[in-house]
C-alpha cells in the first residue's frame, strides 16, 4: 500500500509521457491517480512502520530505499494528496484552453511522486534525491510558458537558487553522517562526545537546505518569480507543498536527534532569527506589490519565516502545525487568485481589478475566508490556532522574535486587506473586471473544499482526526498578553487597511524600498553576478585559457605536429636512403642478436 | 687449396661491393646489378659453407640446393624487375633514382 502511495505518480508520469503524450488523456490520468493517493493516504492514517528494501550496498555501508510511516509522516501525506488533489481538479478547469496540458498534468504527477518521496523517506540520501526531483518538477511547472522570457529566468533562478542551498545541504548530510554513523532517521542518535560547535554547523548546513527551498533569506529571491508560473503550481508548489518542505525536514531532524539536544543550541538561535527576519522582511515588501499572486508570494514567505522561526525555537509541533494549517488556506488564496486571474483575462494587477465580489460572489467569498484565516480571526479560523501557538512559543523563549511576530501578524492583516478592499471591494477599475463571471463548478469546488479546511482544520477534533502534529494545549504564562496582542494586532491592521485603501483608485502611499524588495535582486545582480561571480569566472577563465586551451589542447596538438614534422624528414623519397635505413637496421639486429 | 676463409673473404667483399653500389649509384640498372651481385656472394658463401662442411665424407649438399633455389628465384626476380624498371621509365622518362622521389614526405 504506501509503495503504491509513493509509486503510483510515477507510474502515470511514464504513462503519460511515453503513450498518452498526444491524446486528451493524459490529465484525466494524473486527475485520477491524484484521487487514488488521496484515498490511499487516508487510509494509511495513523498507521506506523517502516517498509524499506536495499538499493545500493557497498560494503557495511548501504543505502535504502524506505518508506517511513509515522505521526509526522502520515499527516504531511493528507496536505500533499489532499492540496494535490483539489489543486488537480482545479487545473482541468484553468488549463483547459491551453495547449500543452498533457506536459503540464505530467508535471504536476511528477511533483506529486517527488513531494511523496520527501514526506516517507526513511533516510537522508532518499530525502536528497526527491529533494532535487521536486527542483526539477519545479523548474518544470515554472517554465510552463517557457516561450515567455520571464517565464524560463524565473525557472531557471529558482533552480539556481535552490542548487545553491542544496550544495549546503549535502555538505550538512554528509557531517550528520560522520557525527551519527548512520543516513537512517530512526536510527540517528548523537553521540555524547560531540561539542556543540560541531553538531550546529551540521544542522546549520542541512538548514541551508531549508533555506532554500523553504525561500528564506538571503535565497527568498526566486519564490515572488516564481509566480510567473500558472497559478495552480503557484498554490500547490510555492504555498502548501514544496516550500514547507524544509520546514518538515527540519522538524524531521529535530525529532530523530531529539528534541533536547536543539535546546539552547547555538544553530537553533540562528535559525530562529532567519525565520523572523525573513518573516518581517516578506511581509514588509507584501504590502507595496501590486501583482495579486507576488503578495500571496510574499505572505508565503512570511508565513514560512513564521514557521521556520517556530522551528529554531524548538517548538517544531507549533510549526508543523502551522504547516498544516496554512497549507490549506494558502492555496486557497492562491486558487482564488487564480479564478480572479482566470475571469479577468490574465489579469493580475489588483488596481485594475475591485468590486469583484458582486461579480464573482463564490471566489469573493472563499477568498475572504482564506483571508480571515491568514489574518488570523480569532477563535473561527485556523489560522488563528497555529499562530497563536508560535507566538506562545515565541513569548516563552524569545521576546524580541515576539515582537517582530506580532508587529508581522499586524502587517499581515494590513497588507491582506490592502489586497481583498482593492480586488473586491469598490468599483471596478477596467473592463476585464467589468465583465469578470463567476467561474465554473470544477473550480468553484475546490475552493469551497479548501475554504471548510481554512476553517475547520485548526479545530480539535480535525487535527486529532487527521492526526496532525500540534503542541498539546498547555497554559503557558503570559497568554492573555498573547491573545490581546495579537487581537490588538489584528484590529489595528484591518483599520489601518480599510481606511487607507477604501474606495481608492490607485496607491495613496508609496515607499519605493518596499515595492522594489529592499533592492535586494538588484543587490544581488550588482555584486554577488558582478563581482563575485564575474570575478570568479574571470579566474576560472584564465585557468582555462592558459593550461585546458593553451597547455592540454593546442600542447597537445602542437606537440603531434611537430613530432609529424621530424617523422616527415625520414621519408625523403630518395631509395637510396631507405637502403642505408634498411641496411642500419640490419646490422643492429644481427648486433643485437648474436652479441 | 684456398680456405673457407678466403671464399669468406671474396664473399664478404662481393656483398660490400654490391651494398656500396646500392647506395651510392642513381641509376637504377645499375643498383639492380649490384642487387645481383648482393645475391651472387650470398650464393658464394653458402656453397664454401656447404663444400667445408662434409658429412659421412661427402660435402653438405643442403646449402647448395638452396643455393639453385635462389638463382632460380632470382633469374624469376630479374625478369620482374626489368619489366618494372621499363614500365617505370615509359611513365617518368627517367630511371634515375634522385628523381623519382614521389614518396617525399
Amino acid at each position: 500500500m504506501p509503495w503504491v502511495l509513493l509509486f503510483l505518480p510515477l507510474i502515470v508520469v511514464a504513462v503519460n509521457q511515453l503513450i498518452l503524450k498526444k491524446s486528451g488523456l493524459a490529465p484525466c490520468l494524473s486527475t485520477a491517480s491524484s484521487i487514488a493517493t488521496f484515498i490511499i493516504a487516508l487510509l494509511l492514517l495513523k498507521t506506523t512502520g517502516l517498509h524499506s528494501f536495499p538499493w545500493a550496498t557497498i560494503g557495511d555501508f548501504h543505502i535504502d530505499i524506505g518508506i517511513q510511516l509515522d505521526q509526522l509522516s502520515t499527516g504531511m501525506m493528507i496536505v500533499v494528496t489532499g492540496i494535490g488533489m483539489l489543486v488537480h481538479i482545479f487545473s482541468l478547469a484553468y488549463m483547459k484552453d491551453d495547449d500543452a496540458k498533457a506536459r503540464y498534468f505530467t508535471g504536476l504527477s511528477l511533483f506529486m511522486f517527488s513531494m511523496t518521496g520527501i514526506v516517507l523517506a526513511s533516510n537522508f540520501i532518499m530525502t536528497f534525491i526527491f529533494w532535487e526531483l521536486v527542483g526539477v518538477s519545479s523548474y518544470l511547472l515554472i517554465g510552463h510558458w517557457y516561450q515567455k522570457d520571464s517565464a524560463a529566468d524565473a525557472a531557471k533562478k529558482a533552480f539556481l537558487c535552490n542548487r545553491v542551498g542544496d550544495f549546503g545541504f549535502m555538505i550538512g548530510i554528509l557531517l550528520l553522517w560522520g557525527i551519527t554513523g548512520t543516513l537512517t532517521f530512526d536510527q540517528m542518535v548523537v553521540p555524547e562526545t560531540i561539542s556543540s560547535g560541531v553538531l550546529s554547523a551540521a544542522i546549520l548546513c542541512i538548514f541551508c537546505g531549508a533555506v532554500g527551498k523553504s525561500a528564506q533569506l538571503p535565497l527568498h529571491v526566486w519564490l515572488p518569480d516564481a509566480m510567473e508560473g500558472p497559478t495552480p503550481v503557484s498554490a500547490l508548489i510555492h504555498a502548501a507543498t514544496m516550500v514547507a518542505a524544509g520546514v518538515y525536514m527540519m522538524f524531521r531532524v529535530q525529532l530523530s536527534l531529539g528534541t533536547d539536544i536543539f535546546q539552547g543550541l547555538a544553530a537553533s538561535t540562528v535559525i530562529a532569527w532567519v525565520g523572523g527576519i525573513t518573516s518581517l522582511a516578506a511581509a514588509l515588501m507584501a504590502t507595496q506589490q501590486d501583482d495579486i499572486k507576488k503578495i500571496l508570494a510574499y505572505s508565503t514567505l512570511s508565513q514560512l519565516g513564521y514557521m521556520i522561526m517556530a522551528v529554531g525555537l524548538v517548538a517544531g509541533e507549533a510549526g508543523m502545525f502551522h504547516l498544516f494549517t496554512h497549507a490549506w488556506f494558502k492555496a486557497l488564496l492562491f486558487l482564488g487568485s487564480g479564478a480572479i486571474i482566470y475571469a479577468c483575462h490574465h489579469e493580475q494587477n489588483i488596481w485594475k481589478m475591485g468590486g469583484l465580489l458582486r461579480k464573482m460572489p463564490t471566489t469573493g467569498i472563499t477568498f475572504g475566508i482564506g483571508t480571515a484565516a491568514l489574518i488570523a480571526v480569532p477563535r473561527v479560523t485556523s489560522g488563528f490556532w497555529s499562530k497563536e501557538e508560535i507566538l506562545a512559543a515565541a513569548w516563552s523563549s524569545n521576546k524580541p522574535l515576539f515582537g517582530i511576530a506580532i508587529f508581522v501578524a499586524f502587517l499581515t492583516t494590513f497588507y491582506m486587506t490592502r489586497a481583498y478592499v482593492v480586488t473586491f471591494l469598490g468599483k471596478p477599475r477596467s473592463k476585464d473586471a467589468e465583465h469578470a463571471k463567476d467561474v465554473g463548478p470544477l473550480m468553484s469546488f475546490p475552493l469551497m473544499a479548501l475554504a471548510v479546511m481554512a476553517i475547520f482544520s485548526g479545530y480539535g477534533f480535525m487535527s486529532q482526526n487527521l492526526n496532525v502534529y500540534r503542541p498539546s494545549v498547555e497554559e503557558t504564562g503570559g497568554h492573555t498578553i498573547i491573545l490581546a496582542a495579537s487581537v490588538i494586532s489584528l484590529l489595528l491592521g484591518l483599520a489601518a487597511g480599510f481606511i487607507v485603501y477604501q474606495g481608492k483608485q490607485k496607491e495613496p502611499i508609496s515607499i519605493p524600498l518596499f515595492k522594489n524588495r529592499f533592492y535586494l535582486d538588484e543587490i544581488y545582480s550588482k555584486y554577488i553576478v558582478g563581482y563575485l561571480q564575474d570575478a570568479l569566472a574571470a579566474i576560472i577563465h584564465f585557468f582555462d585559457e592558459l593550461f585546458i586551451n593553451r597547455l592540454v589542447v593546442d600542447g597537445l596538438g602542437r606537440a603531434s605536429v611537430s613530432l609529424g614534422d621530424w617523422f616527415r624528414r625520414l621519408q625523403s623519397g630518395s631509395l637510396q636512403r631507405y637502403a642505408v635505413a634498411f641496411v642500419i637496421g640490419i646490422l643492429l639486429i644481427i648486433y643485437i642478436t648474436v652479441f | 687449396m684456398a680456405s673457407l676463409n678466403n671464399y669468406l673473404l671474396a664473399s664478404g667483399l662481393l656483398f660490400a661491393i654490391g651494398l656500396a653500389g646500392v647506395v651510392i649509384r642513381r641509376n637504377i640498372i645499375i643498383v639492380f646489378m649490384c642487387l645481383e651481385l648482393m645475391l651472387s656472394a650470398a650464393n658464394l658463401s653458402l656453397v664454401a659453407f656447404s663444400r667445408f662442411h662434409p658429412v659421412n665424407g661427402l660435402p653438405d649438399y643442403s646449402g647448395q640446393m638452396l643455393v639453385f633455389f635462389v638463382i632460380t628465384v632470382a633469374a624469376a626476380e630479374v625478369a620482374v624487375g626489368l619489366a618494372i624498371i621499363v614500365a617505370l621509365y615509359r611513365a617518368r622518362q627517367t630511371i634515375h633514382t634522385d628523381e623519382l622521389d614521389t614518396l617525399k614526405g
